[in-house]
């Protein structure tokens, strides 16, 4: 097809042209991915630790609560946030509606299940493997938590990318709670929904090859920063 | 216990540092004086705001916020005070939001029409037709595919309006030869384009379409097909966030000799997809 042909030339054009609005867009996209996924590493780390580490009533039901929420339809979490954020809802007053925070919170509740999940299944291998080492070094929960979560820090980048690629990917949900209005909620998916809506394929599938190449570009740089942190730890 | 209690302890610290992770960046634009506009697609997909809003900005300092989505769903944004200004095209169900009190008056702003299109092959005739509702009942007499917006938008409850008229029923076609999309325009468009479908759009948007693929207008130039565009402001009584003067300022800019000029100044490939039409007639 000769959409596609036209869709690297789209895209080349843009790149090459350093378009305004593209760089815009793609920099309100990096600080709405990147604050959410902050978040979520916020909580999902010591809450998939907690899960692993922990011993308490409720456990398993918890852990399978987390794994499902990973599969979290994000039209569902932006329709919640919406109602939740609408000048109608009980958080109204904020004033968060078709702000990029309102994006953040939707995404930042989507990447935390996915965090917590895949963090908790690191840290119970490990802690397999050291919990009499640990024990015997008289460690508490928190310190034991503490050390298993900075030992298994170049594991858990992974799954951080995991939660990354999903906010990076996320439509459904910032469009509602966003509302893609330019200059102010528009993102690199919205952007592509709406050129996509415009019958403007080429430049919808150009502005998706750009979105790809900045997926690999995040992979690349964050892989390689474990790489370099790994040789300096053990060199 | 912690099914409930966690969900709420998560949300909370979820929105406070969220909060705080964008409040550098919140406090840059909540200085701006800025509104939001609930529309619809075709407004938007056409360009027309682009058009329009830079110059009404550069004259009130005032940054208008578009949200474009189907007129339903502008409307029950509005009923939810998430917006100062409702600009959509469904008059009736307009009327019963200011009748219900949400909104304050409904003015005309402007109007373009509402067409058919279809593929070359013109499966039930009606290519060349000025008759809506002879077409309707050719597509329906041909089973030929249909597409419908389905969403309850502006363009939905007016095809649906015109299939009634034309005295067809649509029960038991649904997911037959008339499919309903449950999309914006756009969306489906390329739906109906990918289907060979026939499909009912307001000019505005398929001339500004990209993804024509041999379809051309099939049916055009029914009275019936008429397209009224209608701007109200939000009820600042019932929404207190709503603000009452940014709006005005926007409305009554939309609705003076400059904002209906530039209204009619907006082309596209040298065709005005829009036709002021403010003060024309007595409103209802």
């Amino acid at each position: 097809m000769q959409d596609f042909g036209a869709a690297f030339g789209e895209a080349f054009a843009l790149i090459a042209g350093l378009d305004a609005g593209l760089m815009e867009i793609i920099g309100l996209s990096m600080r709405v991915t990147f604050s959410a996924v902050l978040i979520a590493c916020v909580i999902g780390l010591p809450l998939g630790a907690v899960l692993a580490v922990g011993r308490f009533p409720g456990r398993h039901i918890l852990v399978v609560l987390v794994s499902a929420l990973m599969g979290l339809p994000p039209v569902v979490v932006g329709l919640a946030v919406y109602l939740m954020l609408s000048a109608a809802g009980p958080l109204g007053v904020l004033q968060l509606l078709y702000t990029p925070t309102a994006m953040i919170i939707a995404q930042a509740i989507l990447v935390t299940p996915i965090i917590a999940s895949l963090t908790r299944q690191v840290i119970d291998d490990l802690h397999g493997e050291y919990d009499e080492l640990l024990r015997s070094m008289g460690a508490n929960r928190v310190g034991m938590i503490a050390t298993l979560l900075w030992d298994a820090r170049y594991s858990l980048l992974t799954a951080a990318l995991a939660g990354l690629g999903r906010a990076l990917a996320e439509v459904g949900a910032v469009m509602i709670v966003g509302g893609n209005i330019n200059h102010v909620t528009r993102v690199m998916t919205t952007a592509i929904a709406l050129e996509t809506s415009k019958g403007a394929l080429a430049l919808a599938l150009g502005l998706g090859i750009i979105l790809v190449g900045l997926s690999i570009l995040v992979n690349a740089g964050l892989m390689g920063l474990r790489k370099s942190a790994e040789r300096l730890a053990y060199a | 216990m912690f099914k409930r209690s966690i969900p709420v302890l998560l949300s909370s610290v979820v929105i406070g540092s969220a909060a705080l992770g964008s409040a550098a960046f919140n406090t840059a634009s909540a200085e701006e004086k800025f509104i939001v506009v609930q529309s619809t697609t075709s407004t938007q997909n056409s360009g027309l705001y682009d058009a329009l809003l830079p110059r009404f900005t550069a004259k009130s300092g005032i940054e208008v916020r578009v949200v474009a989505v189907g007129t339903g769903q502008a409307i029950k944004n509005a009923q939810n005070c998430d917006g100062d200004v409702l600009l959509v095209h469904a008059k009736s169900a307009e009327e019963k939001f200011v009748a219900a009190g949400h909104g304050v008056s409904r003015s005309d702003v402007m109007y373009n029409d509402f067409i058919i299109v279809g593929p070359a092959s013109d499966p039930a005739g009606v290519a060349g037709s000025n008759d809506v509702k002879t077409a309707l009942a050719n597509i329906q007499r041909a089973r030929a595919p249909f597409a419908s917006r389905g969403d309850d938008s502006g363009t939905h409850k007016k095809e649906l309006a015109l299939w009634e008229s034309a005295g067809i029923d649509l029960s038991g076609a649904s997911g037959g030869w008339y499919r309903e999309t449950g999309s914006g325009m756009g969306a489906t468009l390329n739906v109906a384009v990918g289907m060979g479908a026939y499909v009912m759009t307001d000019r505005a948007t398929w001339i500004a379409f990209g993804n024509k693929a041999g379809y051309g207008i099939a049916v055009e130039g029914d009275d019936d097909m008429f397209n009224q565009y209608g701007v109200i402001q939000v009820n600042p009584k019932i929404c207190a966030n709503v603000k009452a003067e940014l709006s005005k300022t926007f409305i009554n800019w939309v609705l003076s000799k400059e904002g209906q000029t530039a209204i009619a100044d907006f082309k596209f490939n040298g065709q005005q997809l829009f036709f002021p039409n403010a003060g024309d007639k007595p409103n209802s």
